[in-house]
């Protein structure tokens, strides 16, 4: 009840008059700041890795965008134009994010539009380059899933699997790639146990086998939180969205090398060099790069604040009875998967969230399905039940993961098993 | 493991007694282009430019790319620094240059030691660190005449340098070493070519672009504000003046003959950049002029737009064929912004027949036809905006 007061706080006063609207904003700031508190206080969010909360900064400057600047960025006039300004200076700021040029990416309407597009665009592009992909055996369902699309077309798909740590070599990838495979796609970071994947590794190692077979990173766990550098990596697709670092929902982006291509998976209008056609969410892409450059800005920062919450989440459980901690030692620590076992991952989950604790049974994407990446990592049916992605963000505090093992460790004793 | 950048100059080497006033140009060229990579010490000695990064933050390969498009470097190579020992020395070569050893054929040694305290002198260092070399990569053969792989070891007062590959600078002068231009800036392919080739040649420029709203637009403006935010990448910053040249234009419509109007426009814009450049101290005028390519570019014609200024008005692309320019186009990345379809002022109020063997009698006689020429010409120098663009961007275009 009380986290709903403060979702009441905000929404009048988004309804207040616009007049006024600027003026309270920068006078209820300090009001804001506490009532955000406030409400980190009742609602413990720890599912950073399905979606984070949109950051003020980026929230303000997409009002600003919806109520002021909303031109048509491919408008000839003096709005479209201001518009195009702002959507170019977005590009710029993903760019630097990602470590690449501003013409080389293409804004989506988010990571499973620019997934797809990689993989069933490439594919489109270059019929003649060979019939074979190589994947990861623990993809995103945006990947995999568009990998079965190949195979519905004729494609063979060889799928990598992971050791028990969610770890690949570069060289278990190469040994699968040869002269007919034209693309290999391997994720940077693993969305449910957040290992970290040998990518720039991975492109030299698929070059020597084959020069001519196409690298397609899906780098969503990755945007701002490592740094990530596309062009030097040499990867021919990376992909990328906005909502996992505090920016809004339904906006992404596809980096394609100068020299590669894709063919458009939609037909329309010339926005985005017409590979990506239909207006262009032109809030969404501001705020997007807002987002990205606040990341990037605060890199190392925020890196140092979410281990500090990660170690003292682990502090508490580890090596109590009953608990596995699923995810690799060296991996990012922006999420930490782990097993109760003995008690289902759903039933903890719910019985987390009635006092606020919000955490994950593992990927949002898959609905509550079985997750496919610890069984892609060999783990038992036992550790699969009961496994619960808890991810970070640097809203959350050392405080805040104390209490939430506590309630983990107590659920333990009160859930009838 | 410390790693640094070592730069070779070019054609400053061949200069004479203020060789070092080049030097110190491009030193301070190369400092402020790399400055936001990191923080660095720069310094010379045996005309190599020596650029050490002050600690582990410096983005050493956004340097290098960075400095690969300086002019006045000929070379320039990324070297690791480690203490004189000669088993370190030869386990960091190894380990530092292992990956082009491994893509390496043929390779040879290659010392200096101007540290003649060192107890190896140079032939033995060769052999020795061939030796350890050859039994790590058996792949490997020595070829000293040509070889693939040349690895330098520099023995030097502060410590040893391993380096391998040299990869190319951009040529050419420091810019500012030459002096100052105006590039007369449209929005096409040809102009950015030729502010590039003459900064080359240490020129520093004043970029001067011409706009006439409505006819031509905003979009127009910012497409050439991103090629000249391009051109700073080789160029350094770039103040770009931006003339307002409707009212003129207008006036020729009006008052002269229109098979003359692109020619009497050119005469004017080298009439307003003249006085821009002498304000701004600049000795001569860069346009992108090829001969021959349109109406505008003939000999008759040149002689015509020439005869408007005093000050010499350079010309590099006078012999090149528009492939030639587009090559060099793609090559400093503005090929892409200068195809994007914005109408600009020359493309204003084009004759359907240009003329294409003016005289510059014909052309002075239609001119006297315009009244006010000189208020107008007064107006359009008073009134123009000027532009500050860096590689960071330009305020209120590209931020």
């Amino acid at each position: 009840m009380r986290s709903n007061c403060n979702i009441c706080v905000k929404i009048s006063f988004f309804r207040r008059p616009a007049l006024f609207r600027s003026a309270l904003w920068a006078a209820s700031e300090s009001n804001m700041m506490k009532s955000e508190k406030i409400m980190e206080q009742t609602r413990h969010y720890f599912d950073n890795s399905a979606t984070t909360q949109t950051s003020p900064e980026a929230a303000q400057l997409m009002l600003e965008m919806l109520t002021q600047s909303y031109g048509n960025p491919s408008s000839l006039h003096a709005m479209g134009y201001e518009a195009q300004l702002k959507t170019e200076k977005a590009r710029r700021q993903l760019a630097k994010a990602m470590g690449c040029e501003p013409k080389n990416l293409l804004f989506t309407s988010g990571a499973t539009e620019a997934n797809n597009l990689a993989l069933l665009g490439a594919a489109a592009a270059y019929p003649k380059r060979g019939k074979k992909a190589v994947i990861s055996g623990f993809e995103h369902s945006s990947v995999e899933e568009a990998a079965r699309e190949l195979e519905r077309q004729g494609y063979t798909v060889c799928r990598v699997m992971p050791d028990q740590n969610g770890h690949i070599t570069a060289e278990q990838f190469a040994a699968l790639v040869d002269e007919s495979t034209l693309l290999v796609s391997c994720m940077l970071v693993n969305n449910e146990i957040g290992s970290i994947l040998p990518v720039p590794e991975l492109v030299k190692a698929v070059r020597r086998k084959n020069p001519g077979t196409f690298v397609h990173c899906d780098a969503v766990q990755a945007l701002g939180k490592l740094k990530i550098q596309a062009q030097k990596w040499d990867v021919d697709y990376m992909t990328v969205t906005a909502h996992k670092i505090h920016g809004p929902k339904g906006v992404g982006a596809i980096y394609i090398k100068q020299g590669a291509r894709v063919l458009p998976r939609q037909f329309g209008g010339l926005q985005e060099k017409g590979i990506r056609p239909g207006t262009e969410n032109a809030a969404g892409i501001a705020a997007f790069g807002l987002a990205c450059e606040l990341a990037d800005a605060g890199r190392a920062e925020h890196l140092r604040s979410v281990t500090e919450v990660k170690n003292r989440l682990l502090e508490e459980l580890r090596g109590v009875k009953g608990i596995v901690i699923n995810s690799p030692e060296d991996g990012l620590p922006y999420l930490v998967n782990l097993s109760v076992l003995g008690i289902r991952s759903e039933i903890m989950m719910h019985y987390l969230e009635q006092e606020g604790f919000y955490v994950s049974s593992g990927s949002a994407c898959a609905k509550g399905a079985k997750s496919h990446v610890l069984a892609a990592m060999g783990i038992g049916e036992d550790r699969i039940d009961s496994a619960l992605r808890i991810s970070f963000s640097r809203y959350n505090t050392p405080e805040e993961a104390a209490l939430l093992a506590k309630r983990i460790l107590q659920g333990m004793q009160e859930i009838r098993r | 493991m410390k790693e640094i950048i070592l730069l070779k100059d070019g054609e400053i080497a061949l200069k004479g007694l203020n060789r070092s006033s080049f030097e110190d140009k491009l030193i301070k060229n190369a400092k402020r282009r790399i400055a936001p990579t990191g923080s660095y010490r720069c310094y010379k000695a045996q005309s190599t430019i020596y650029i050490e990064p002050r600690d582990e933050e410096a983005d050493i390969d956004e340097a290098v790319a960075r400095l690969q498009k300086v002019f006045g470097i000929a070379a320039l190579c990324r070297a690791c620094v480690v203490e004189k020992d000669f088993d370190l020395i030869c386990s960091t070569a190894l380990s530092y240059l292992d990956e082009q050893l491994r893509e390496a054929a043929t390779f040879k040694v290659k010392a200096k030691r101007s540290d003649k305290s060192f107890p190896y002198d140079s032939p033995k260092i060769c052999s020795e660190l061939g030796g350890v070399i050859l039994d790590h990569y058996p792949h490997l053969k020595v070829d000293v005449n040509d070889p693939e792989l040349i690895v330098t070891v520099e023995i030097r007062e502060f410590g040893a340098y391993i380096h391998a590959k040299q990869l190319p600078g951009a040529g050419g002068m420091p810019v500012g070493t030459s002096g100052k231009a105006a590039l007369l800036i449209s929005g096409g392919i040809d102009s950015p070519v030729a502010g590039y080739m003459m900064a080359k040649r240490g020129l520093e420029l004043i970029p001067i672009h011409f706009v006439s709203p409505p006819y031509t637009s905003d979009r127009a403006k910012l497409k050439v504000i991103t090629l000249v935010h391009k051109m700073t990448a080789y160029c350094g910053r770039l103040p770009m003046y931006v003339v307002n040249l409707t009212r003129i234009q207008e006036a020729i419509k009006d008052c002269c003959p229109e098979d003359l109007f692109t020619v009497i426009m050119r005469r004017f814009m080298m009439m307003i950049s003249e006085r821009l450049a002498l304000k701004e101290q600049c000795s001569a005028l860069i346009t992108g002029e090829s001969l021959a390519q349109v109406a505008s570019q003939t000999v008759h014609a040149i002689g015509c737009t020439d005869a408007a200024s005093s000050l010499p008005v350079l010309r590099p692309l006078i012999g090149m064929d528009k492939e030639e320019i587009i090559t060099i186009s793609r090559k400093i990345d503005t090929f892409e912004t200068s195809i994007e379809p914005y109408e600009d002022c020359c493309t204003v109020f084009t004759p359907k027949h240009p003329k294409t063997k003016p005289t510059l009698a014909m052309v002075t006689e239609a001119e006297a036809k315009i009244p006010g020429m000189e208020e107008m010409i007064a107006e359009a120098v008073e009134s123009v905006e000027v532009i500050l663009v860096t590689d960071k961007g330009a305020k209120g275009y590209i931020e």
